[in-house]
């Protein structure tokens, strides 16, 4: 059920168009992975929203074939 | 309100700090919710631990609750704060030791 890096970084920035994105795959096994997302869209949103359009741009995929995604956003500077 | 977002709605409110995780703060079964017991710990606040796993109706009812994928989940005094990456985000901003002292949340 593990999801391919390169998918989830389709899935966000098709959702967030104007996000950059970085993934790291943490383990090296697919599975556990970190994403930082940079978007101008999140600029005056709390940090909770600013996730929660990332996990509207999985769509569901998260805590189901996404298990382990410790995720940051920010705005550019 | 159905019934599990009622019981819910009480656990948030009957605590000044709730963290619903798997496992319990002795024992957690995830390095998620690992990481936000230790963000407290360190804070020194006193909290009220919820393990999703022994409890399917929680476990499900409270990312509905906060409309949030996964736990752990924080609130301090009824209101939802974040998961774990968003719990470290404002601890190491200070944020976190802010919103305590905001809600006058005593120390443990």
């Amino acid at each position: 059920m593990a999801m391919a890096a390169a998918e989830i970084e389709e899935l966000i920035r098709a959702g967030i168009p104007d996000a950059r994105v970085e993934i790291t795959d943490l383990a090296g096994d697919g599975d556990h992975y970190a994403a930082r997302v940079v978007a101008e869209s999140f600029r005056g949103m709390p940090r909770v929203r600013q996730h929660q359009r990332v996990y509207e741009a999985l769509g569901g995929r998260m805590g189901g074939a996404l298990h382990a995604l410790q995720l940051s956003t920010a705005t550019p500077d | 309100m159905s019934d599990t977002k009622a019981r819910i709605d009480e656990i948030v409110h009957r605590h000044d700090v709730v963290l619903f995780m798997k496992g319990t703060a002795l024992f957690p079964q995830c390095g998620f919710s690992s990481r936000a017991v230790a963000i407290l710990d360190h804070l020194g606040v006193g909290f009220e631990t919820v393990d999703v796993l022994q409890d399917p109706e929680i476990r499900q009812g409270v990312k509905e609750y906060s409309d949030w994928p996964t736990v752990p989940q924080l609130y301090v005094k009824g209101e939802f704060v974040g998961g774990s990456d968003i719990m470290m985000e404002m601890y190491e901003a200070g944020e976190l030791q802010q919103l305590l002292d905001e809600k006058q949340v005593a120390k443990a």
